[in-house]
């Protein structure tokens, strides 16, 4: 297949929560729908303002206007909330971290001017670039040898002023790990998390938001993903006020592979976001994002972005990137935007779907007709819907508990 | 004895063009171990009077009553109906996605015995039954429905239905879309179910065939939302040879 170059550019948006379970945007792999020949929704040539690698980026808080919330970037998220996050002085001292025992993984403090810093991304906000301007030593995690690992390292004491941190997760080449980054008590905490997977290496991260009610967190993954590498990444927020994490991932070397995944279950007055973005910067590259989040109560919001971008050098890439939102009340809102970036006509896949509906009713129906009670019933449902992030993970004991924590919170519905 | 009665049953559904009347007047009762055939044309009513057993909500029951033993089941819930003994094998089973048919299978068990089956008998149990419906050992892990052919779909109503043992099953099409191999494990499974349990059934169908291996005690013709006649067996030959016209004409003149 041979095409010009021609960015364009795919946006559609979906918006809360009466419609049924039905993919309202859904695009297969097909030749036609790369976005170049003929694009699925006629606007052929439509060259955007400004491509998503085009964003203006900075480690420095100096360099960005005071936040407004009309920024791309923050106009689904409640800016008001966390101002001390984003114009405020942080605290970016290091704090108490504990980590499970894994033969080849270090845990250490490292200082700024460690040479892995500023090698995965840089800050495209004034939160993110905040929390790079105050940190004074970074957290790194450094997975060698060549067996498979696990390793648990979690925060449970940050307290709730607001904080500035940095974390580096380092992969070496042929190195495999599963790295699990437990998120619970206080916190008012923005931070970078640089993602570094050398070639052949294979990594999970998973970083879990099990914070207080009151917490808010804003964190920005950076990751990029070196020759033949892969990384599979895992976002899942039960926990705290305000809590938004950003997944954005390079992949960088050929042959490089990422799974971004994603579960969220918003209960009453939570504000649970994601803005994932994937940028295919070399051949024969493949990404699959899958998002599901389920939302409960008065109040509750989730806001998904997913951002792909298929770049020039990008020829062979295979993408697909979908998110599902379940709505189990009234009174609740989830954002659910997929856009699709193709700078080049020679790839193998690319497509995007994008769905929020209630309940399906005939699905409750046929369950109770087996005896099994409405509220049964309805766990079942909400269960199925999420246990395909949670059995992808790839830890049993996490697993497990991501299992009894989704019963906890579908506990909390029926007392509501 | 159980029976389950249906006296001057009156039910419409909410459409977009406004309420429609669909069962006008339906009179059945069925004892425990009877098998009833009802046969009928296309858009006849026979669903909706399954779905209004069941409790299915789009289906408002204007007038009339159903009776599970003197109970009045009308005022049931769905979950409670299937408790009380009621059982649907639907004509287009539901998919489930994330819910394993051992996970649905054994809510439903426990639901339905108040407490949950001792766990090796029922592990057994269901390993018997999905073999002798040729199931593969597979489906037990797979998630309710999903995926699933026509055949297999039918095919794990009744592997339902022989462990629910239910005392009244509404089988509705369950014959449609079977080959005749699949037809007659189909149809053997039913009959086994009423050996073990000795439940009343209620068979709707479009065609005969199936009725060549599940023998009816009764036959009713159903045509525009009633039962237009009934009889015992030897109907069902003579619907085959005449089809419903006869019925149709009657139907339209009245
Ligand atoms: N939920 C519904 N909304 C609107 N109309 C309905 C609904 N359910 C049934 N109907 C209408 O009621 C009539 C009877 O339908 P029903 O499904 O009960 O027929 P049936 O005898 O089972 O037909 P078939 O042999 O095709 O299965 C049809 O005209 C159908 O279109
Ligand atoms: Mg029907």
């Amino acid at each position: 297949m041979s095409a010009a170059p021609t960015p364009t550019h795919v946006s559609p948006t979906q918006e809360s929560a009466v419609t049924p379970t039905v993919p309202t945007t859904e695009a297969m792999p097909t030749e036609e729908q790369h976005g170049i020949k003929e694009h699925s929704d006629g606007r052929f040539g439509f060259v955007p303002v400004q491509t998503r690698s085009g964003r203006f980026k900075s480690v420095n808080v100096a360099d960005f206007a005071p936040v407004t919330g009309r920024e791309a970037v923050w106009k689904l998220s409640p800016v008001a909330k966390f101002t001390d996050l984003t114009a405020g002085d942080l605290d970016g001292s290091t704090y108490q971290v504990d980590s499970t025992p894994s033969a080849d993984v270090t845990v250490a403090w490292v200082d700024r001017t460690d040479p892995r810093i500023g090698t995965a991304g840089a800050p495209e906000e004034r939160a993110a670039a905040n929390a790079w301007t105050s940190f004074e030593q970074a957290l790194a995690i450094t997975v060698g040898g060549e067996e498979a690992k696990e390793i648990t390292v979690s925060r449970a004491h940050l307290g709730s002023a607001p904080r500035g941190a940095h974390t580096i997760i380092e992969a070496k080449p042929f190195s495999q790990a599963v790295v699990i980054l437990e998120n619970v008590g206080e916190a008012r905490l923005t931070e970078n998390v640089e993602i570094i997977l050398g070639d052949s290496a294979n990594l999970t991260v998973v970083t879990l938001q099990e914070w207080n009610d009151g917490a808010v967190h804003l964190a920005n993954h950076f990751a990029t993903i070196g020759r033949d590498a892969r990384l599979k990444h895992i976002v899942v927020s039960l926990g705290g006020s305000i809590v938004r994490v950003n997944p954005s991932v390079r992949l960088a070397g050929s042959g490089s592979d990422t799974e971004l995944l994603g579960l969220y279950f918003a209960d009453a007055g939570q504000h649970l976001e994601q803005q994932v973005y994937v940028n295919h910067d070399a051949p024969n590259s493949r990404s699959r994002v899958t998002y599901k989040g389920a939302l409960q109560g008065k109040g509750a919001r989730t806001v998904w972005i997913g951002d792909v971008l298929i770049g020039r050098q990008a020829a062979g890439t295979d993408s697909y990137e979908q998110n599902r939102n379940l709505v189990l009340t009234e009174g609740t809102r989830a954002d659910s935007i997929p856009n699709l970036e193709i700078e080049t006509g020679d790839i193998k896949g690319a497509g995007h779907a994008s769905a929020t509906g209630r309940f399906d009713d005939e699905q409750l129906f046929y369950l109770q007709s087996r005896g099994i009670t409405e509220e049964e019933a309805r766990r079942l449902v909400v269960r199925g819907f999420l246990i395909e992030i949670v059995q992808q993970i790839g830890s049993p004991a996490l697993e497990d508990r991501l299992q009894a924590a989704i019963e906890a919170e579908l506990r909390g519905t029926e007392e509501k | 004895m159980s029976v389950l009665e249906i006296k001057d049953l009156h039910v419409s559904v909410e459409t977009d063009q406004g309420t429609k009347q669909i069962l006008r007047g339906v009179n059945l009762t069925i004892n425990e171990g009877e098998i009833h055939a009802i046969m009928g044309p296309n858009g006849s009513g026979k669903s909706t009077l399954a779905y209004t057993i069941a409790g299915h909500p789009k289906y408002h029951v204007d007038s009339g009553s159903i009776l599970l033993d003197g109970e009045e089941v009308t005022t049931m819930t769905v979950d409670q109906r299937a408790r009380a003994g009621l059982f649907l094998a639907m004509q287009y089973p539901v998919e489930i996605p994330g819910v394993t048919v051992t996970n649905f299978l054994r809510t439903a068990k426990t639901a339905i015995d108040g407490e949950a089956p001792a766990i090796r008998t029922w592990i057994k149990d269901v390993r018997e039954s999905m073999s002798r419906l040729r199931m593969d050992k597979s489906f037990a892990e797979r998630n309710v429905n999903e995926g699933f052919s026509g055949g297999e779909k039918k095919r794990n109503e009744i592997l339902q239905l022989e462990l629910l043992k239910p005392r009244f099953a509404v089988l509705d099409e369950t014959d449609s879309g079977l080959d005749v191999d699949a037809l007659k494990i189909v149809s053997e499974g039913v009959n086994r179910a009423k050996e073990n349990t000795g439940l009343g059934l209620l068979l709707i169908t479009h065609y005969t065939r199936i009725l060549r291996y599940i023998t009816p005690d009764f036959v009713h013709v159903f045509v525009d939302g009633r039962i237009a006649e009934q009889g015992g067996p030897e109907l069902a030959d003579r619907l085959e040879d005449e089809g419903y016209d006869r019925f149709l004409t009657e139907s339209n003149v009245g």
